[in-house]
Parts: structure tokens; C-alpha cells; sequence
């Protein structure tokens, strides 16, 4: 379980990113965080595995301060936190199996995986990982030959071979199409279910948060505005979150695209 | 709708950019003229001397017409052999200097204090001409190619060393970021996410000392830090224009299979 308390976040530029934020996130739970642009998402889920130093607060996961750590201390519980990135973040030129055993680094001797010589258990893992991802007969590829889907489920392969204790997951899908995204979306929220594993997951759109997320945290420059089922998630909740103009712009953005559309054929049409 | 073309100027100049009016730039020509001018007026030549060199250049010239490879073949063999394994030496001992060296050197990956340490001696390194040091590190070694080897070693240090570190402040941080909220510790990062993002062109910037360091030992054994150099030093002092031809021969060819044979390797690589 995770439990934030009044976790303040003001980077050196003088933003104040996170104002206070406490957030609790039982076992199992998957956790939709949306809001808008600068609202800071990734600033909060970035805290909770400390890439970015909290100014203030608690981040408990169990009965450990992650807040509070040294960095020996820091590195030994990355190990029990999974992260999944929009760009994939995967280390191009290793093949698929090295950038899935890279999530157990934390558990091996520097000379073990620097000859590359996992144990016997670890590998049998990757092995079982991109079997569950579906890119069982692309282990010896290397990262860079995917697509951007396949380098997402490499992701969540190499997140899930830390034995992770919670995932943190910034906009998995923001690079994808909608139909890999669903794809996506649904292959996480499954793997979470399968091991009861909790997950906080930024998320940019509205109707995939609804979809797959059981609840949903809206923020809004950088406090929590609403907590709910996504069912909750009325027109006016929306309008908390994103304001009034944003709300509208967002929903008015689909009719406009296709306008938009429109448009262009005609004017190629006279063009031509 | 769309307007007829003919209405539009037909021609178009690039405005200036750092002289924007006419007279700035007409005195700048002026000045740089008159700066070229007075210059050579000043160059002070003897004629007397330039006509004994004419006669040298073209003995030095008939000599590389009919190169002599036999009379001194051993001299040639043994001081090719010398720059050889000079050239090869240097190079592996300042690659492996190197590499940690770059890696201190690179902000992204070690706090202040080593980043200064690392940049100063690559600084050194860097401001130091090689010809310089091998003439110091001949007066307290003495002659012959281990002054050459140390002076290629150090040289190599300051080329790759900063080549290395201004790579690896390049890398992409998310794949660095991403290896660390595995847990890794700094060793298993500079393996994971910096090595693979590296490596190919640290490899190539190898051969291409390599090929570097094989010319630069030739022109450090002029001043006694052995060699092929060394050997060209002997022919030219001794007025032997026809060895010296050959050596030269021998270095141009050397060069060529040095610099075809790395740019063959280097496109294997990525
Ligand atoms: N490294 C940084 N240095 C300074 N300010 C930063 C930094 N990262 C983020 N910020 C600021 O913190 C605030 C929150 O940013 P954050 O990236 O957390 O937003 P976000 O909700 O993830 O937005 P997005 O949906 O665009 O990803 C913004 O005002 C941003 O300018
Ligand atoms: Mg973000």
C-alpha cells in the first residue's frame, strides 16, 4: 500500500508543482491520475521512486519513508517499484532479453550483470514476461527494431521483472495510436489484476482513464480536486479539473478535428 | 483564389547579417587589403637564399623520383617496426586511460568535484602540443620510442577523453533515468544505459587515434623520440635524398591502408 502525505514539490526554477498533495492507494487499486498540462502528474509519480527529490511530505510504501532515504538505502527500494514511461525508455541498442533483465539490477553483483551471467531464475522470469507481453520470438532482437507497441510491452516486461510492489506509470500511451493504446491499456490493467499489484497510471485521456481506471484522481495545479470512480466523473467534475475552457476545448476538439477535415478536402477539392 | 505569379519580384538577396550598412563593409574591405599589403612589404627575404633552397628542393625532389629502398632497407624495417608498435601501444594504454577519465568527465554521471578533476587533465592534456612533449619526456627518458610511446599515450588521453565525455553528456537521459528506478547502482548504469549508447562511436574514435597516432610518430621522431621519424631524421641529415624519398613513400602508404583500413571498420559498426 501507498500513503502520501502532504508531499510538496517546488523545483529550483521556483514552480511549485505539488502543493501539499496526500493520496492513498490500497493493494490492488489501479489509480488513474489525469489533469492538465503542468498540472503535475509526472512530477508526483516521479517523487514517489525519488528521480525527483520531494521538497517536503511523506511517500510511505508499506512501512518505509521512501521520502527519507540515503541512497544505498533509495536503491534497494527502487527494486520494490516498477516504472513504465511514454517514450518507452527502453536502452535502444540492448536486445529485448537485456532490457528485460535490467529490471532485476537491483538484485545482482555488478560482475554478474555486467557478464551478463543472471541467475538461473531471473532469466526463466524474462523468459515467462515476454511470453505474457507476446514478444516471446523477438528475445535476441534488440530494442530499437520495434514498433512503438512493442517497445511498450517491453516496458511493462521490464517493470514487471523487478517483482514489483507498485507500478508507477507516466502516460503509457501517449505516443501510440488508439487502438494500440486500448491494447496497452488493457494488457496493464490485466497484469495488475493477475497479481493484485497497485498502480498509479498519468493518464491524458479522459475516455481510456474512464475505460480502464477503477478510480480516478484529478489534479489540478498541484492539488487533488477530485477522487472518485470514473462514474463520478460528471461534466461539471471535468470542468473542476481542467476549467471551464479546457473542459470545452477537449470535448470540442473531436468535432473540430473532423471539421477540420472537411475543410481541407473542400479546399483541395478547389485547388485541384 | 490563388494570385498570379508574375505579380512577385522575380529576384531576391540575402540581406547581410553582421555588416548591415554599405560603408562599414566597403571599410572593412579596404582595411583587411591595406593590412595585406603592408604585411608583406614587411616580410623581409633574401633572394641570395631562396635560390640555394630552390637548388635543395629540387635535389629533395629528384630524390623522391628515384627513392633508394635498398641501401638502408634494415634502418627502414627496424624503425617501421618501432613506430608500428609505438602507434599500436600508445593507442591501447590511452583508450584504457581514457575511458574512465571520459566517464569523470561527463556531468550527467559524477558530482562536481571529479568533473573538475577529470576536465583539468584533459585540459592539460589538450594544451600540451605533442611535439612539445615529446621533446620534454625525450630530455628525461633519453632517445628512442618509450618517450614516443608516452608522448602518443598522453596525447591520446586529452583526444579521446573529451570526444568520450561530451558523448556521454549527449545520451538520452530517459534511458539513463529508467535503469536507475530499476534500483541500479552507478557501475550497473554506466554499463546499462551508457555504455550501449556510446560504444560505437567510442570505437571508432579508437581507430581513428589509431590512425592518428601512426602519423603523429613519425613527426616525434624527428625530435629523438624514435621511429620511422627517427630514421627520416638520419636520411634528411645526411643529405640522403633518395632514402629519405622512401621513407616517405613508405609513411604516405602506411597512412592511406592506416586511414582506408579505420574508415572500413568504423562502417561496420552502429
Ligand atoms: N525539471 C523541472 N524543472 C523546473 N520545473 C519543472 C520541472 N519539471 C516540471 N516542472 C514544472 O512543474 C510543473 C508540473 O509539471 P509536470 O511535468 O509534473 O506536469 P504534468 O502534469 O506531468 O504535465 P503534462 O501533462 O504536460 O505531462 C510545471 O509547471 C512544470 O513547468
Ligand atoms: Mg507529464
Amino acid at each position: 500500500m501507498l500513503r502520501i502525505e502532504g508531499l510538496t514539490k517546488t523545483y529550483k526554477t521556483g514552480d511549485t508543482a505539488l502543493r501539499g498533495v496526500s493520496l492513498e492507494v490500497p493493494t490492488g487499486q489501479i489509480l488513474g491520475l489525469i489533469g492538465p498540462s503542468g498540472a503535475g502528474k509526472s512530477t508526483l509519480i516521479r517523487c514517489v521512486n525519488r528521480l525527483v527529490e520531494p521538497s517536503s511530505g511523506s511517500i510511505m510504501l508499506g512501512d518505509i519513508d521512501l521520502a527519507g532515504l540515503n541512497r544505498a538505502e533509495l536503491r534497494r527500494q527502487r527494486r520494490r517499484i516498477g516504472m513504465i514511461f511514454q517514450e518507452y525508455a527502453l536502452v535502444e541498442r540492448l536486445t529485448l532479453m537485456e532490457n528485460v533483465l535490467s529490471g532485476r539490477l537491483g538484485y545482482v553483483s555488478f560482475w554478474r550483470s555486467l557478464l551478463r551471467r543472471f541467475p538461473g531464475k531471473d532469466i526463466q522470469r524474462a523468459y515467462q514476461l515476454l511470453d505474457r507481453v507476446g514478444l516471446i520470438d523477438h528475445v535476441d532482437k534488440r530494442a530499437d527494431a520495434l514498433s512503438g507497441g512493442q517497445r511498450q510491452r517491453v516496458g511493462i516486461a521490464r517493470a514487471l521483472a523487478q517483482e514489483p510492489e507498485l507500478l508507477l506509470v507516466d502516460e503509457p500511451t501517449a505516443s501510440l495510436d488508439p487502438k494500440t493504446s486500448r491494447q496497452i491499456m488493457r494488457l496493464l490493467t490485466e497484469i495488475c489484476a493477475e497479481r493484485d499489484l497497485p498502480a498509479v497510471v498519468n493518464i491524458h485521456d479522459v475516455p481510456l482513464a474512464k475505460q480502464f481506471m477503477q478510480r480516478i484522481v484529478g489534479l489540478r495545479a498541484g492539488e487533488i480536486v477530485f477522487d472518485g470512480p470514473p462514474s463520478d466523473l460528471t461534466e461539471s467534475a471535468l470542468t473542476t479539473i481542467y476549467g471551464a475552457v479546457d473542459w470545452n476545448t477537449m470535448r470540442k476538439e473531436d468535432e473540430e478535428k473532423q471539421e477540420a477535415d472537411a475543410e481541407t478536402d473542400r479546399q483541395l477539392a478547389e485547388i485541384a | 483564389m490563388t494570385a498570379e505569379a508574375t505579380n512577385y519580384p522575380s529576384t531576391w538577396r540575402r540581406p547581410p547579417q553582421v555588416f548591415t550598412t554599405r560603408t562599414t563593409r566597403y571599410a572593412l574591405y579596404g582595411g583587411i587589403v591595406l593590412y595585406l599589403i603592408l604585411a608583406s612589404l614587411s616580410i623581409d627575404v633574401d633572394w641570395q637564399r631562396v635560390y640555394i633552397g630552390l637548388e635543395r628542393g629540387q635535389r629533395f625532389v629528384m630524390g623522391f623520383l628515384q627513392p633508394d629502398f635498398t641501401s638502408r632497407w634494415n634502418e627502414i624495417v627496424r624503425g617501421l617496426t618501432e613506430s608500428l608498435t609505438m602507434t599500436l601501444t600508445s593507442t591501447v594504454v590511452g583508450v584504457l586511460i581514457s575511458v574512465p577519465i571520459g566517464i569523470g568527465a561527463a556531468r550527467n554521471l559524477v558530482p562536481a568535484p571529479v568533473y573538475y578533476v577529470c576536465r583539468s587533465i584533459i585540459a592539460v592534456s589538450r594544451a600540451l602540443q605533442e611535439i612539445i612533449i615529446a621533446i620534454f619526456l625525450v630530455a628525461m627518458f633519453g632517445f628512442g620510442p618509450f618517450a614516443g610511446f608516452l608522448t602518443l599515450s598522453f596525447a591520446t588521453i586529452g583526444f579521446l577523453a573529451k570526444l568520450l565525455a561530451d558523448d556521454i553528456e549527449e545520451i538520452d537521459a530517459r534511458q539513463a533515468e529508467a535503469i536507475r528506478s530499476t534500483g541500479a547502482s552507478w557501475f550497473q548504469l554506466v554499463n546499462y544505459a551508457v555504455q550501449p549508447q556510446v560504444m560505437p562511436r567510442l570505437i571508432g574514435l579508437s581507430l581513428y587515434r589509431l590512425d592518428i597516432n601512426f602519423r603523429e610518430s613519425s613527426v616525434i621522431g624527428i625530435v629523438g623520440a624514435g621511429g620511422i621519424g627517427a630514421t627520416l631524421n638520419t636520411a634528411i641529415d645526411r643529405y640522403e635524398y633518395d632514402d629519405a624519398g622512401a621513407i616517405l613513400l613508405i609513411i604516405s602508404g602506411f597512412v592511406l591502408i592506416a586511414e582506408y583500413g579505420s574508415s572500413t571498420i568504423r562502417k561496420y559498426l552502429q
